[in-house]
């Protein structure tokens, strides 16, 4: 290309020409087939999760494995929910996860409203404490926090699930951001109408904000839906387990067996039906609310 | 370089709509080697998607285009031996000036020593020798223009192509930039075409004009012949500062009326005219003038006297005339003899030029308007926010020229008339 | 009239700062304080034996998990990390290059982001599982079928007269941790590609800079603080991996010697060994500490702003 056009001949401008166009298809084409393939790589895991969990335990066990079910078989869905400890896993969850995700917004709200818009000596130093402690690993309290919780005599309940987590120093950063650029002038305005600091909470930043709030939620939601290991650690009575606990202790198999430990005698079909079990909510909930989740997400950077 | 465009047609599909709206419709030029030529027109006239034509970075949905010999139309921009300064000169911002002008010239693959030694020599035409080490945010607007410019010419185009240069500066370095790109368009001898909204830009810089109007070529010639010899309305009326005053009239029995007033003799046959007189074609002359205006103010600054009058039949609330000698004291109204050659006359219906001793064609213009097929509505749009624009304009020029009208200061004046304007033009930009 | 209202902030923030002192100020000196002192047990509150010093570190790297755990973390965090982001910088670049079906292929490459990391886990698990005895293969599992081999991934025990070996599970828990991480790492990039003024390409192009010179000259440098960003959390997050280990290999990852880090805390903290817990915990943010600084100041470098 470092001659100049005026050295170029027409013929040359031809093939030129021919080659740009070859060129510019065989990217797009490159393109595609990446993105295709990738994608199918995304997706399989999740496909092989839903056709095993229709296929009958022999199907499964097939040396050359079938890519569909030739017998589609709902039973093992039945089976799985007939796993000890699911319903209790299933209502446990879905407990914690409403009340410790109402407790936590009402708590950053408060928070994040304090941040933006009261003013009190502090302030600034305050939030930048909080800010600080994003950077701390979590581990670094949990040593204590499960202390303190055997000290409360929490170990074994459900409180245990809840309070140590009801404080998200990045949701109230978040939602911070957003009751700023509130405009002040609506807060003097409520105030000359002699609206209080709670009713214009209420009135004009909370629906204002509603978006980030939502989304707040649904993150919440999900990370409670999603959560392991502090409930691994501190409930080891089974009434008190979450569905990710559950799922991964439960036994899918007579002699009891768990995970890849096994030789040979875990029910394959029906722990896939528990893991499509677990994770449909999470897809409902993402076809349904996927514009607030992305909008949460590209703002955090922590999963759940 | 020169350049043929043959037949250039650019469509965009409205999505909206579902129809096609022709951005550039059937543009047929030669450009000579070694010339600067300038796009003109009000915005959405199709001025920069031809550009970006020219460029490769849009392709032509018709038509051709020839660098040359060489039929580049299809080519992309990379093979084309263009250089391109974009409006707001899209400097990399994370490259240092010097490296800004070293990108184009790594890419083409050129040795390192004569990459330094070009990079240097094209420095110093656009005169930023002192700022090689700068980024581009610790450079004025003016510096990251030279810049840009810089970059364009680096890899010694056989095309440079300049979008609105001049727009995103103010109205001091206007003057001082637009001398800039003559004087390098000069020393480089590069064929140059470049972009402007504002005609007083284009003529004073360009060797050929070409004047544009919702995608069609109006005119094509030297600024000062088209100026004297426009085509059309629209062309008298978009050159000119200030700018032409159009009334409406007719010619019957072998003369030309304005209102009851014969303003001068004419072969013509009869029919409705408008009449078009450049503000510099009235002589006030109250023993011997054809035409009567009605006196509103009397403006003297340095050099430049005007009058301003009205008339029934003016399109513009106002006429404005500059003359010579004046004395406004006790009249009314004023009379004034015309310039015959600053007098033209168009077709009351296709708006065309009409003359005793020569046929203007029939411009592909009218059918222009139908084959762009916009709304009806959008159509009254196009042409009514174009007349208040010029009304908006007028009565600006004329508020500064009232407030300014003490002061002897011609230069602060004249800078701030074009700030002025192109505030006003500017708006709604974006093509 | 703000001046008198003081307290009205302080109750907004009680709540917050009440449940912080205890479950996030409290415990960072406490656990700072645990790692320092020997055999201190906080269940009795009392000091066996009082002393201050560095035993607890002495104790962690003495102890013969501990070294699995530091090295297993140190290899997935070098080998997922860049990989990982490559892998969603190529993609962003490929998505955001296209038109027809742009919307759609973002979705799906969004998928794994909302999964439960247990139960897609155990699908991955399943996927490289061999079903069989130590003499014979029954199953070989799908993802040995497609590939037309034959290995031992992650089976403990013999199967078919072979057994995983370390790199063969390292290499399914690093797959299962990248196919996590890229979900998010795409949308953010995509999310800085598609901020980008487009006439920077438009400019690369007149400059004649062939499409691997625009990426690299063009692309990585206006997407480098976005890049920084996707780096540091990505550092941190796989520091911080346990949960994708268990969910591959159950709980008894010191077996698969597949611990990590926090792995390691957990299982002294079930040990009540809470001084060796508190030593791991420090070691890791000391680490995640480190990098965040390292990360800065190269950033502050390198990345164009």
């Amino acid at each position: 290309m470092a001659e100049k056009l005026s050295t170029v001949s027409n013929t040359d401008l031809e093939t030129l020409r021919r080659r740009q166009k070859i060129v510019s298809i065989t990217i797009k084409v490159v393109t595609y087939v990446f993105l295709v393939a990738f994608a199918l790589i995304v997706l399989f895991p999740f496909y092989w999760m839903i056709i095993s969990s229709l296929k009958t335990e022999e199907e499964y066990r097939r040396a050359i494995p079938t890519f569909f079910p030739q017998h589609i078989v709902w039973t093992n869905y039945a089976d799985a929910v007939n796993v000890t400890g699911f319903w209790r896993a299933l209502i446990n969850t879905l407990c914690v996860g409403v009340v410790s995700t109402i407790l936590s917004i009402v708590i950053t709200i408060l928070a994040a409203y304090a941040f933006a818009r009261l003013k009190f000596k502090g302030r600034e130093t305050l939030f930048s404490i909080l800010l600080a402690t994003m950077m701390i690993p979590g581990e670094l309290f949990t040593i204590t926090n499960y202390a303190t919780v055997s000290s409360f005599g929490w170990l074994d309940s459900y409180q245990v699930l809840v309070v140590p987590f009801l404080v998200s120093v990045f949701y109230i950063y978040l939602l911070r951001q957003n009751f700023k650029q509130i405009p002040d002038e609506l807060y003097y305005a409520a105030k000359v109408d002699g609206s209080s600091d709670l009713k214009y909470l209420l009135k004009v930043m909370i629906p204002l904000a509603l978006p980030s709030i939502i989304s707040i939620t649904i993150l919440k939601m999900m990370g409670a839906w999603n959560s392991y290991i502090w409930c691994q650690l501190v409930n080891h009575n089974k009434d008190y387990w979450l569905i990710s606990v559950w799922l991964r202790n439960a036994s899918f198999t007579a002699s009891g067996d768990t995970g890849v430990s096994s030789t040979g005698n875990v029910n394959y079909p029906i722990q896939m039906a528990a893991c499509t079990i677990v994770s449909i909510p999470l897809f409902l909930v993402f076809l349904f609310f996927r514009k607030y989740i992305i909008r949460g997400v590209s703002r955090s950077g922590i999963k759940g | 370089m020169e350049i043929v465009l043959k037949g250039l047609t650019k469509e965009f599909d409205n999505k909206k709509t579902n129809s096609k709206v022709v951005a550039v419709n059937n543009v047929t030029i030669d450009i000579a080697s070694g010339t600067l030529v300038g796009l003109l027109g009000p915005s959405g006239c199709g001025k920069s998607t031809t550009l970006f034509m020219l460029s490769g970075l849009l392709s032509p949905t018709r038509g051709q285009i020839i660098f040359g010999d060489k039929d580049v139309t299809s080519l992309e921009p990379q093979k084309r031996g263009i250089g391109l300064v974009f409006q707001n000169y899209a400097l990399y911002p994370h490259m240092t000036v010097l490296q800004n002008i070293l990108f184009p010239l790594e890419n083409i693959g050129m040795p390192k020593e004569d990459r330094m030694k070009r990079a240097e020599e094209v420095a110093k035409i656009v005169q930023i020798e002192n700022l090689l080490d700068r980024k581009p945010s610790e450079l004025s607007g003016g510096q990251q223009q030279r810049v840009a410019i810089a970059r364009a010419l680096a890899k010694q185009p056989d095309v440079l192509l300049l979008d609105e240069p001049l727009s995103n500066l103010d109205a001091r370095l206007r003057l001082q930039t637009r001398e800039e790109i003559r004087r390098i368009q000069q020393t480089t001898g590069v064929t140059t075409v470049f972009v402007t909204h504002d005609q007083e830009e284009a003529m004073s810089i360009s060797d050929i004009l070409v004047v544009m109007k919702l995608g069609v070529v109006q005119q094509v010639g030297k600024p000062q012949e088209i100026y004297d010899d426009p085509h059309n309305l629209f062309v008298a009326q978009f050159l000119g500062t200030p700018p032409i005053n159009t009334f409406t009239g007719e010619i019957k029995n072998g003369g030309v009326y304005i209102g009851e007033e014969k303003i001068m003799n004419t072969k013509l046959p009869d029919q409705k005219v408008y009449i078009a007189i450049r503000p510099e074609g009235f002589i006030p002359d109250q023993k011997n003038g054809v035409l009567t205006l009605k006196l509103e103010n009397y403006e003297v600054m340095g050099r430049e006297r005007s009058i301003i009058s009205t008339h029934p039949n003016c399109l513009k609330p106002t006429i404005r005339s500059t003359v010579d000698e004046f004395d406004p004291t006790g009249l009314e109204n004023v009379k004034f003899k015309l310039k015959p050659a600053k007098v033209f006359l168009f077709n009351y219906d296709t708006q065309i030029r009409i003359a005793e001793d020569k046929e203007y064609d029939a411009p592909e213009f009218m059918d222009a308007v139908e084959q762009v097929q916009l709304e009806p509505n959008e159509k009254k749009n196009v042409f009514t926010k174009f007349a208040d624009k010029s009304k908006e304009l007028v009565n600006k020029v004329a508020s500064v020229f009232k407030k300014k009208e003490a002061k002897e200061d011609e230069q602060v004046v004249e800078e701030k008339v074009i700030a002025e304007t192109d505030q006003s033009s500017q708006e709604g930009e974006g093509e | 009239m703000e001046s008198k209202h003081q307290w009205r902030g302080w109750i907004f923030l009680a709540p917050t700062l009440i449940l912080m002192a205890v479950f996030t100020f409290y415990p960072f000196f406490k656990t700072l304080g645990m790692a320092f002192l020997n055999g201190y047990d906080p269940l009795l509150g009392v000091h066996q034996k009082f002393s201050v010093g560095f035993q607890n570190f002495i104790d962690a790297f003495n102890y013969p998990q501990f070294k699995q755990c530091l090295q297993n973390t140190i290899i997935v965090t070098i080998v997922t990390v860049p990989v990982s982001t490559i892998l969603a910088l190529l993609i962003a670049v490929a998505l955001n290059s296209i038109k027809p079906f742009q919307k759609f292929l973002q979705t799906i490459f969004f998928v794994p982001y909302i999964t439960n990391t247990i139960a897609i886990g155990m699908v991955f698990a399943i996927m490289f599982t061999m079903i069989g005895t130590p003499k014979t293969v029954t199953t070989p599992g799908v993802i040995n079928s497609i590939l037309g081999v034959n290995i031992n991934w992650i089976n403990i025990g013999k199967i078919g007269g072979s057994r995983s070996t370390y790199f063969t599970k390292m290499f399914v828990l690093c797959v299962y941790i990248i196919w996590n991480a890229l979900p998010f790492k795409i949308l953010i990039l995509l999310g800085a590609l598609q901020s980008v003024n487009k006439q920077y390409y438009d400019a690369a192009k007149v400059d004649c800079a062939s499409r691997f010179r625009t990426f690299m000259k063009i692309t990585v440098p206006m997407l480098s603080p976005m890049l920084a960003y996707v780096l540091i959390t990505g550092f941190i997050g796989s520091f911080k991996e346990y949960t994708a280990s268990v969910a591959i290999f159950g709980q008894q990852l010191n077996t698969f010697e597949m611990n990590t880090v926090v792995g390691y805390i957990y299982d002294q903290i079930g040990l009540a060994k809470y001084g060796r817990a508190a030593a791991g915990a420090l070691i890791l943010f000391m680490i995640i500490l480190a990098f965040t600084i390292f990360n800065n100041w190269v950033s502050s470098k390198k990345v164009h702003y």
